[in-house]
């Protein structure tokens, strides 16, 4: 009776993944497809926690069951709850690196379980099947962990580019060797099979930070989406481990999702994965297109700015990272108000890849109480440039590179930007003339439409308001 | 070879669940607009999170004398809390700002 109720728990689990998912990819009911899921979650964890048997026999250990829940619980909603919106694509890292983690936990507990089950130590006594799902938990597991953590690390900007020559055969090689040592743990011969365990364990560590390590840049929302998917075919290894159907289901649903939406990503930056993960961003930052012939820039006054601006018929706004370090958002909303005001009509323009992940922007400025309908995505806002009379770059350089056009040697070459320089003027906001994120010189801000802006861009954006306040 | 049959026909239906998850994975989020992005990233990110059930089962079967297992355990549950408790809430968050917009906007 109870593990059929369990089995029931279990079955509502799983379908609150799909469903919570599918929500989850529409802007009208993705907040409470998240809550579905995260209602059929608890669902599945309190089952689990008193219906589970294994042999006619519950689980014990409540008290440290219990522990565990409420010290992850506590600290894991204080640091939700406390984050900042610019610190937001860290931290999904981060929680994705602790189920990575967790995944690897599961598989050297239940590896000694096995190990020791053993007394003749005979391995090829272990079953197969299941030390084969053991390893696979192990090995994506760690990679997922401390691949997360290096992405963590670099987004927030305590871990720096680190890239050797031939450092993808080195990858291969780590890779060679965890697979060749799985084989012979599965096979049952040569040496001590603990040894040969841990091995695998630091090796995989070891891998998941040389995978991350030389990869630059706008590339990371990509590594962390695939790091993700990782952890769900790790989970998905403890659903096979314990015959576990919502761990399976959940693992392999986030798995796939995962995948596809990388792939998306990478579409969004016309680039391919293969071609990312080998990472030539990594590489071609530092020898690239620095020594290209630099033009002369012009600077433009707070009030020319404010007069431009507020006679202009239609003004885009660019947001770019930038903006969300300054935590522009509300005073860029504030300008926008203004500028209607005067009959301005203003618009965003938004990259898919502006930020540091697909969607950051829209993100920050829904804070800021920015209308859904001011917000327009890439196609439809290079439509709209050739009828613009300002465009306001925010603190994005990349994605409205030119040289992502026409210089095939750039490392962003191919990758679709924002046309604005089909607009009557340009004027771009940055703290200085240092290269963005992917470390690439920008053209546009040597063309003769274009003025820059220098300063903070929230300082800059209120020192705006008040010139065109003024006016 | 036989191990590997014998295995295949043992877990049949998990292989099945693998093989069709793989397509709903897909299918569900095939249209997602990239504004929504991150945010289902995140969401994904706290579905993972079910790895938690087997931090639960290896935690609730550690014998209460074997403290490898009790630690190891301990950890796995803790951090597989953080990934479900922290994904769910950092997710609610993001989407909380989209809700409030749109009301804004009715």
């Amino acid at each position: 009776m109870e593990l059929s109720i369990l089995t029931v728990c279990y079955l509502i689990g799983s379908l609150t993944f799909i469903i919570g998912l599918k929500m989850l990819s529409n802007p009208a009911t993705a907040r409470k497809g998240n809550l579905i899921a995260a209602a059929g979650m608890t669902i599945a964890i309190i089952g689990t926690i008193f219906l589970y048997e294994e042999n006619e026999k519950k689980l014990g250990n409540y008290l440290w069951i219990f522990g565990g829940i409420i010290v992850g619980g506590v600290i894991g909603t204080l640091a939700a709850k406390k984050v900042k919106m610019t610190a937001m694509p860290e931290m999904v890292s981060l929680f994705n690196g602790m189920g990575g983690a967790c995944a690897a936990l599961i598989s050297i507990v239940e590896f000694n379980h096995l190990y020791s089950a053993i007394e003749i130590p005979g391995y090829d006594q272990m079953p197969f099947g299941t030390l084969l799902i053991i390893l696979l938990g192990l090995i994506i597991g760690s990679i997922s962990f401390s691949g997360s953590i290096i992405a963590w690390g670099k987004l927030n900007g305590s871990v720096k580019d680190f890239s050797f020559n031939g450092q993808h055969i080195f990858n291969l090689v780590i890779l060679a060797v965890v697979v060749v040592l799985a084989g012979l743990i599965l096979g049952g011969e040569f040496g001590d099979p603990q040894l040969i365990f841990f091995s695998i364990l630091g090796l995989s560590l070891l891998y998941g930070v040389f995978f991350v390590m030389p990869i630059g840049g706008a590339d990371m929302p990509v590594v962390i989406s695939l790091l993700n998917s990782f952890t769900g075919v790790a989970a998905a290894c403890g659903g096979f481990l314990y015959d576990n159907k919502v761990m399976l289901t959940g693992g392999i649903l986030v798995g796939a999702a995962g995948i596809l939406l990388t792939v998306l990503m990478c579409k969004a930056m016309n680039r391919s994965l293969k071609n990312v993960l080998i990472g030539s961003f990594g590489g071609a930052r530092t020898t690239g297109v620095v020594a290209k012939e630099q033009g002369h820039y012009k600077e433009i006054s707070l009030s020319d700015t404010a007069v431009i601006m507020s006679y202009a018929s239609k003004v885009m706004i660019v947001p770019g990272y930038g903006l969300a370090v300054a935590q522009a958002q509300h005073a860029c909303h504030e300008l926008e108000k203004i500028l209607e005001g005067k009959g301005v009509n203003v618009k965003y323009a938004i990259h898919p890849v502006a930020g540091r992940m697909p969607g950051h922007m829209n993100v920050l400025l829904a804070e800021a109480d920015v209308n859904y309908e001011k917000l327009q995505e890439m196609e439809q806002a290079n439509e709209e440039f050739s009828t613009t009379d300002v465009v306001l770059v925010l603190g994005a350089n990349d994605v409205v590179n030119p040289a992502a056009k026409s210089d095939p040697a750039s490392p962003i070459y191919g990758m679709p930007i924002l046309d604005v320089e089909l607009a009557k003027n340009i004027i771009v906001n940055k703290r200085s003339m240092k290269p963005g994120y992917a470390g690439i010189e920008n053209d546009l801000f040597f063309r003769p439409k274009t003025s820059m802006l220098f300063g903070d861009a929230k300082k800059v954006i209120q020192d705006l308001i008040a010139e065109i306040k003024n006016l | 070879m036989d191990t590997v049959l014998s295995w295949i026909t043992q877990h049949e239906q998990m292989i099945y669940i693998v093989a069709l998850m793989i397509f709903v994975g897909i299918e569900v989020i095939g249209r997602v607009p990239s504004v929504l992005h991150t945010p289902l990233m995140s969401g994904a990110n706290a579905i993972h999170g079910v790895v938690i059930i087997g931090a639960i089962i290896v935690m609730g079967k550690a014998e209460p004398d074997n403290y490898v297992a009790l630690v190891l355990g301990f950890l796995a549950v803790v951090l597989g809390t953080l990934n479900v408790v922290g994904g769910f809430v950092v997710t609610d968050r993001m989407l909380e700002m989209f809700k409030s917009k749109k009301k804004s906007q009715d």
